[in-house]
């Protein structure tokens, strides 16, 4: 790669840190897991291809460097494959990631506060959700790609994803919702929306009367 | 549909939950330092004559780039010619740092970062950003810098280091240069090598003019070659 590295921390940073923060939590891991993800592509850069895909190919080293992360803290005296860092990650007996949570959580993001509720709703996914979450939604991995590094099948890795998904949404979308169940017009309103297009977006907007 | 939709939302939630990452690429700057990992250290710097980028590798000042000048351009060109190993290192993410205070109050990546080494980078960095901001405020005539000539090359290069001959507050022509470089012929390439010239400021090329007075060209923008002819013809 003859590109200057600068430009690849500015561009995928933010979201090799996102990435770090679902899987580890937003906490002095996530922070870890990044410095060691751009260190090992600083040392790699030099020799890549110059067609790679960088975001993705950080998001593969960003999966490598916290499985370390979680090897390290856990202290396993058995080797642990990259693709049984989600058994790691059940044996430490939480579904929480370290360094989330009221007590573990640095927050750099004090003018955001409704953010940090994101990560914990994140955080409460059993680990391959989260993972797959992340690797994909967060990290823009294929599906087969998610399933190289969580392990299991492409098929399993789309279905933990979306599981994920519906599980955040219940926690993060829902509770702005009325109490009671949708009703039908409910319904009509979202789908027009969506085939609507960029109307739909306006009517967000607050066009509507 | 309406799960559906919702999804959607959630995933643009996620990908634009806020990640600042200006404190972490500074510890990392410093880490690709201390293992020798770096092959271009850069920041930028306000100054009354604009932003500027100033450039460095383990050897020395080797670019100063100007405001007008195309980042991203200027950049590129550097990891090209230099090495891919480019790395912002003692400024914020936006990659700017004050160019203000004295050498007694540097910033605190300053000093951590040239740690022991006091040849190192970032010490590089630091001394230009200090020296440049003396020369601007008037309090400086010389530059006492390590300098990596590596984008000094040619003939281009011999007009380049010959700069430094030109004293502040004088003047020469481009017709002069060419005389006293034993090429009184080649007065066009000795304007296109202050042109190109990696180093302005510290090889004032701001210092030529034209044979009629006229003043010629500059990277920098020909408002700051006026501005600088000014501050030296003042002091």
């Amino acid at each position: 790669m003859r590109d200057p590295f600068d430009g690849a921390v500015a561009q995928h940073g933010p979201a090799v840190l996102r990435v770090c923060r679902a899987v580890l939590g937003a906490g002095p891991d996530a922070d870890d897991a990044w410095s060691e993800t751009f260190m090992s592509a600083l040392r790699a850069w030099p020799e890549l291809p110059d067609e790679t895909n960088i975001e993705a190919w950080l998001v593969r080293v960003a999966h490598r460097r916290a499985v370390d992360v979680v090897r390290k803290r856990v202290r396993t005296a058995s080797p642990v494959s990259d693709t049984e860092l989600l058994a790691v990650m059940e044996s430490r007996g939480s579904s929480g990631p370290s360094g989330s949570g009221p007590g573990g959580f640095r927050s750099y993001d004090d003018d955001e506060p409704g953010d940090q509720s994101i990560w914990d709703a994140v955080a409460t996914l059993p680990p391959k959700q989260r993972l797959c979450v992340a690797y994909r939604y967060l990290g823009g991995l294929a599906y087969a790609e998610v399933a190289e590094l969580v392990g299991g099948s492409e098929s399993a890795a789309r279905r933990a994803a979306a599981d994920g998904v519906a599980a955040l949404r219940k926690i993060i979308v829902e509770p702005d919702e009325p109490d009671e169940p949708d009703k039908p017009d409910k319904h009509n309103d979202f789908g027009d929306r969506r085939d609507t297009g960029d109307t739909g977006e306006q009517c967000e907007q607050g066009d509507q009367p | 549909m309406s799960s559906a939709n919702h999804d959607s939302e959630v995933q643009d939630r996620l990908a634009v939950l806020p990640a600042d990452t200006g404190r972490l690429r500074e510890d990392l700057a410093r880490r690709a330092e201390a293992e020798g990992l770096i092959d271009v250290a850069y920041r930028v710097v306000d100054s009354p004559i604009g932003d500027l980028l100033l450039a460095a590798t383990p050897r020395g000042l080797v670019y100063t780039g100007f405001e007008v000048e195309d980042r991203d351009h200027i950049l590129a060109m550097l990891a090209d010619k230099l090495g891919p190993r480019v790395m912002l290192a003692g400024g914020t993410a936006s990659g700017r740092a004050a160019l203000s205070g004295t050498a007694s109050s540097r910033t605190a990546s300053d000093t951590a970062a040239s740690g022991d080494s006091a040849s190192g980078i970032s010490a590089v960095l630091a001394a230009a950003t200090e020296q440049i901001r003396q020369y601007l405020d008037g309090e400086r005539r010389d530059f006492d810098l390590q300098l990596d000539p590596a984008l000094a090359t040619g003939f281009r290069g011999e007009v380049q280091r010959h700069l430094e001959n030109v004293e502040y507050g004088r003047t020469a022509t481009y017709k002069e240069l060419a005389g006293q470089l034993g090429r009184p012929g080649a007065v066009r390439a000795v304007g296109t090598a202050c042109a190109t010239n990696p180093l302005p400021l510290v090889w004032p090329c701001h210092r030529v003019l034209r044979t009629d007075g006229g003043l010629g060209g500059y990277r920098g923008g020909l408002e700051a070659k006026r501005r600088l002819l000014a501050m030296e013809a003042a002091a």
